[in-house]
């Protein structure tokens, strides 16, 4: 019973990150329709911002690591619109098949320059909150498992708070539900989509700053393999919707956790993918999607 | 240095020649950057020590030494490429490297082919010398390493259940887990579980809660330092207080500044301590510390060092340069004294030779044995 809380209580920290990257993927889809997969790359970025940053703020203290957290979200949410800036909008009128395939392209982009700029060797990430082992009736786990918690739990709130009871984001809406008509009602489109970006990058680098709290070595490619797994829990959550990226992180945090500690570990990615496949072959819109009908 | 002696009486009649001679040239392939560069790079240091100390002696028959180094940028295909280079376009006589088992089983082939004898300093999976009679190494092999960590184990550190954490898509770790598991097993431990991870994980506390479940003694990870560390800080906070070991992977001083507090009292087996009071490794860590700024040599230094010193050897007894007359000189190395011990070339060509156990207190690396083959 101690080992099956301890492993909730692991993959539930797992997830938190994979639900913050995994927000991103789906807001983007919910405005422009396609896949940003340099998401990954901000998010990456976002780490190295909180890495050179960290040496200004006070180590080791609550408030120093949220400072250190917020710049990296500036960082991350101003590369996210200088991003959409250079890169998307001169394809808005283009077919999403070019969009994507720049999408990767930047996503190379940053990968480079970041082995480039920051070099490709691992660095390994300072004590930026502070750090204690806690134990609470059999459980074990890290003052920094219960910040990444709280702050993604937090971040989610904000988010949904900023969607459903701001201006901004009743534009955010509109754009989402039907882009022309949105514009017919007075919406600057292109407002409404910096928004986007500059939202969804700045969760990647809070994102990208909490994962280097929890393991802390980071690289340039740091960000690939919890991009992937993030952009599959978008569709498990159903792509487009707020709340199911964010479930669909913590399922899959879940799931990746508790074939990880099974006797099965070695096929750890192959199940989860497994159960993904199987999930939506009932389930194509995903958990929380809705099925829509495509007009041929 | 003992065998820096044996130079000293040719040097002074070499040392005019040798400015004139035509230079050996002795090709080196390293990762010099990228992910393994802290491997490479140490690796290199040594081999250059060494190659400069070997012609400040009047170099080897008469002739300087001159070493070619290329990097590989610790990218898979690319060793193949510059030993290929190396050999057509410098016309090497023999080669040198890598550190990283994987890299070394891309050039071997290529040496092997053109009959030019190729050294890995500290490649220890036992297939790189499988590849043919032209490839030989200076350090001991997977299958000794883990012999000595199921010793050290079940003896030092008296455990009777471990588990062990092994990196499915790493030759060195899954083949380093095989040989300490069916050790540990004849002595009479016993293996709890054995759980996986993939090259790139970050997150291990799934596997580390099993383990904890499990109730073992001590934690074997054979893998190398980054994972190392991260499975160290995990377990820790897992509230897990035993002890964890590994093999020569961890060695780096990434492990130290990534793991911190929580690899203090892990333990490791690699090929030398820099703190051994042996006069040969003692002279050595003085040199080294001359020649780079004041920097400690660790083993990949040591066993680069090594590599030089064994080739320059094999040359001189030799007497020539050719492919096989070199060959034959090296597989007939017996009992020269380096800096990582006596090495004798075994049949497989394989130097059989001591291990040493080092662990990490006060945020520093110490010498606890050395354990003879």
């Amino acid at each position: 019973m101690t080992e099956f809380l301890q492993q909730l209580v692991n993959g539930l920290s797992l997830g938190a990150i994979y639900a913050l990257l995994a927000l991103g993927y789906t807001m983007v889809y919910g405005v422009l329709r396609f896949i940003n997969f340099a998401h990954s790359d901000v998010f990456m970025v976002g780490a190295f911002a909180g890495l050179y940053l960290a040496p200004l703020a006070p180590g080791g203290s609550i408030l120093g690591g949220l400072l250190v957290v917020s710049g990296a979200m500036l960082a991350s949410a101003l590369l996210g619109v200088t991003i959409e800036r250079l890169a998307y909008r001169p394809l808005r009128q283009a077919p999403t098949l070019n969009v994507l395939i720049t999408a990767i392209g930047v996503s190379c982009l940053l990968q480079s320059a970041g082995q480039l700029i920051f070099g490709a060797a691992p660095r390994s990430f300072p004590v930026i909150f502070p750090a204690r082992a806690l134990s609470v009736g059999g459980l074990d786990f890290s003052s920094n498992q219960v910040v990444v918690l709280v702050s993604a739990a937090a971040l989610v709130v904000g988010l949904r708070l900023i969607v459903f009871h701001t201006r901004m984001g009743a534009a955010l809406r509109a754009v989402s539900q039907n882009p022309r008509a949105a514009r017919l009602m007075g919406i600057d489109n292109d407002v409404v989509i910096r928004f986007t970006f500059a939202l969804g990058s700045a969760l990647a680098g809070a994102g990208g700053v909490l994962y280097a709290v929890n393991y802390p070595t980071i690289d340039p490619l740091m960000g690939v393999l919890p991009g992937l797994k993030a952009f599959v829990a978008a569709i498990l959550g159903g792509i487009g919707s707020i709340p199911g990226a964010a479930l669909g992180g913590l399922l899959l945090g879940l799931v990746e956790t508790f074939v990880g500690g099974s006797a099965y570990s070695t096929y750890k990615d192959a199940i989860a993918f497994a159960l993904l496949i199987l999930f939506l072959l009932f389930r194509p819109a995903g958990l929380l999607g809705k099925a829509r009908v495509e007009k041929v | 240095m003992k065998f820096v002696f044996p130079f000293w009486s040719a040097a002074l009649l070499g040392l005019a020649t040798a400015l004139t001679a035509e230079p050996i040239k002795v090709g080196e392939i390293a990762s010099l950057t990228g992910k393994e560069a802290a491997f490479g790079q140490s690796s290199h240091k040594g081999t250059v020590l060494a190659v400069e100390q070997l012609n400040a002696n009047g170099g080897v028959l008469g002739r300087p030494l001159e070493l070619l180094s290329e990097d590989n940028q610790s990218k898979s295909g690319e060793s193949a490429t510059v030993a290929r280079k190396l050999l057509s376009r410098a016309k090497v006589v023999a080669l040198l490297g890598e550190v990283a088992s994987s890299r070394s089983l891309e050039m071997a082939p290529i040496a092997q082919r053109a009959r030019i004898p190729m050294i890995s300093p500290s490649s220890t999976n036992p297939k790189v010398t499988e590849v043919g009679d032209y490839i030989f190494r200076v350090c001991f092999i997977d299958p000794f390493q883990g012999t000595v960590m199921a010793k050290f184990a079940r003896e030092t550190l008296k455990a009777r259940r471990v588990a062990v954490l092994t990196s499915v898509s790493s030759a060195y770790s899954v083949g380093l887990a095989k040989y300490f598991k069916e050790r540990f097993a004849a002595d009479g431990g016993e293996i709890a579980l054995e759980q996986k991870f993939a090259e790139g994980d970050k997150d291990f506390k799934a596997q580390l809660t099993a383990v904890r479940a499990a109730g073992v003694d001590a934690i074997f990870v054979p893998g190398y330092y980054t994972e190392a560390a991260l499975i160290s800080r995990q377990a820790r906070e897992l509230g897990l207080t035993l002890p964890l070991f590994g093999g020569d992977g961890w060695e780096a001083p990434q492990l130290i500044e990534i793991g911190g507090q929580a690899v203090e009292g892990t333990y490791y087996s690699t090929h030398y301590s820099p703190e051994d009071t042996a006069p040969a490794v003692q002279a050595f860590v003085a040199a080294f510390r001359a020649r780079w700024n004041g920097e400690t040599p660790d083993a990949m230094a040591a066993l680069g060092y090594d590599s030089a010193f064994v080739l320059a050897d094999a040359i001189k007894r030799a007497g020539s340069t050719e492919g096989p007359a070199l060959r034959d000189a090296l597989a007939a190395t017996t009992g020269f004294a380096g800096v990582t011990g006596t090495t004798n070339m075994d049949p497989a060509r394989n130097a059989s030779k001591s291990a040493v156990i080092v662990t990490i207190k006060g945020g520093q690396f110490k010498f606890v044995q050395s354990v003879a083959p």
